[in-house]
């Protein structure tokens, strides 16, 4: 990695004072699997009300940073705070009720393959609330229609295409109105036009819901669409962050890279 | 040799490591139980899935293991032991060893295989992650159903398994062999103890533990895809077969001592 030298320095993402940060703060976070680093010391600052793009090239910890930040995963070293709360440190039960905040869209969506569709919404309802069943249908058919799902209510999972699927993933995640969404690879592998589909729904909640985003990518279509600010992943650390027109005018060279997909530069090919 | 002792040492300390962590789901599992009524309705559907989707296997089994017993036992008495026992042989062994043993070994392994492969896959599939972030928490909701589902049907599937079994040993004794009807009921009440009956059901519900903990253990220490969820299910199963024998060299010294020589 002699190329290092010539890089731009390392973008400054700290605060001083993370426990009044009103968002995300994540702190020198590492994070190893059978010695292999995937992030090393990463620090990034997500604002509450944004959608920020994390980029970088497969395998180099974007899912895992998101699945960090709601604990699904244990840090090695490091602190995440969420609105001024410690992730890292919360007892079960405060865990539990800091998870409520946050939906979560999954690279293959994830939904229960058991459960109908519906069944699938209503779940987070009917574990955590004590709304009436027909009231937790009725809210479930909503979340559904504003995912453009109609009609797939009593559909198991294996009868979906993977763009109904996402939708449904995604209805599953808004169902208890959350503070924050976190996107893996939303329109990874989707056609062209369900995955701008997606990207146009992504739009949509954020505006009719105010949520911040953090949405995981490879695909730099989605992420100059989707994005308020877009950080770049690289070697465990956040090589760059700025918005889009700062990525589509920077001359970083591994943002460069990848932008335009090259084979050749500081990110190798392989 | 050092390899080699270093390869058994790993696989010891894998072992332990297993079987502390197994330990930690079953103490994780025990804590949910409270819950158990809230959570009814994912046990009753487990508990049919045990029950009613065993229920071909178990006909078919006792009744042949039933009627082979009898075989063995007019087999091995015939000109040293009058037939009248030949109901005592049936029902003790049935009763005491096969009926929860087999029961435990070939309904167990399609309860294991079920857990660990349905769970395994949940695992592959991020659908536990998806429960994890939902603040639901997967011990509770897919574990503890299970485990209570297999500790309180495997009993019932034994019961079933007994009178089954003593059906075939009869029906093969007077059908196939020169066996009056009398001779056997004469022998199956002769020495009969409700004692007998309560130690197998006594192991039965451990060995339903047993099960349900290694499929769920496995199914949820899967890791990999499909190739993950094969493995994690063959060494479920193989787990719980093996375990299930064990144990049930040590419940039968700790029974005998308890139970069966009152």
């Amino acid at each position: 990695m002699n190329h290092n030298t010539t890089l731009p320095p390392l973008p400054d993402l700290r605060v001083s004072c993370p426990e009044t940060f009103e968002g995300i703060v994540i702190e020198g976070v590492s994070k190893s699997f059978d010695n292999k680093v995937v992030l090393d010391e990463t620090d990034l600052l997500i604002t509450k009300g944004e959608t920020l793009v994390v980029i970088g090239r497969s395998g180099e910890g974007k899912s895992v940073l998101l699945k960090n930040i709601v604990r699904l995963l244990e840090p090695d070293e490091g602190r995440i705070w969420v609105e001024g709360s410690l992730v890292t440190e919360l007892k079960n039960r405060q865990l539990m009720d800091m998870r409520k905040k946050f939906g979560f869209l999954f690279q293959g969506a994830a939904l229960f393959d058991s459960m109908t569709v519906c069944q699938n919404v209503s779940l987070m309802l009917e574990e955590h609330t004590r709304m009436p069943a027909d009231q937790i249908h009725r809210r479930a058919c909503e979340c559904l229609a504003q995912v453009g799902l109609i009609q797939v209510e009593d559909k198991l999972p294996s009868q979906l295409s993977g763009g109904m699927k996402k939708r449904a993933g995604l209805a599953r995640a808004i169902v208890m109105v959350p503070e924050y969404i976190l996107y893996d690879e939303p329109t990874t592998g989707l056609d062209p036009i369900s995955g701008d589909a997606i990207n146009d729904l992504i739009i949509k909640l954020q505006k009719e819901l105010g949520v911040t985003s953090i949405v995981v990518t490879h695909d730099m279509a989605s992420a100059f669409k989707l994005a308020d600010r877009i950080a770049m992943l690289s070697h465990g650390k956040i090589v760059f962050s700025g918005t889009v027109e700062e990525v589509r005018s920077t001359d970083h060279p591994m943002v460069r890279q990848f932008i335009e997909g090259n084979a050749q530069g500081p990110l190798g090919a392989f | 040799m050092i390899a080699t002792t270093r390869k058994i040492g790993f696989n010891v300390l894998t072992g332990l490591r297993s079987a502390g962590r197994g330990t930690l789901l079953l103490l994780a599992v025990v804590s949910q139980l409270p819950y158990a009524w809230r959570m009814r309705k994912l046990i009753f559907e487990q508990m049919h899935i045990v029950v009613i989707g065993s229920l071909p296997l178990v006909i078919t089994t006792s009744v042949f293991v039933g009627a082979v017993t009898a075989v063995q036992a007019v087999y091995q008495m015939q000109a040293y032991v009058p037939m009248k026992f030949l109901g005592v042989v049936i029902s003790k062994s049935v009763f005491i060893e096969l009926g929860p043993v087999l029961m435990a070994l070939v309904v167990g392994s399609r309860l294991c295989a079920n857990y660990a492969a349905e769970l395994g896959t949940m695992k592959v599939t991020e659908q536990l992650d998806a429960m994890t972030i939902m603040a639901i928490d997967p011990v509770r909701y897919l574990a503890m159903p299970r485990f209570v589902a297999a500790v309180l049907m495997m009993p019932i599937i034994t019961i079933l398994c007994d009178a089954i079994a003593v059906f075939g040993g009869y029906a093969a004794s007077v059908v196939t062999m020169d066996v009056t009807s009398s001779t056997l009921v004469e022998g199956l009440r002769m020495f009969y103890k409700n004692s007998d009956l309560i130690g197998g059901l006594i192991k039965s519900l451990i060995f339903g533990g047993i099960i349900a903990m290694s499929g769920i253990f496995f199914g949820f220490n899967t890791e990999g895809g499909a190739e993950g969820v094969g493995k994690s299910t063959m060494t479920a199963v193989v787990g719980s077969c093996l375990s299930v024998l064990v144990a049930d060299y040590f419940l039968a010294i700790v029974l005998f001592q308890i139970i069966f020589e009152k």
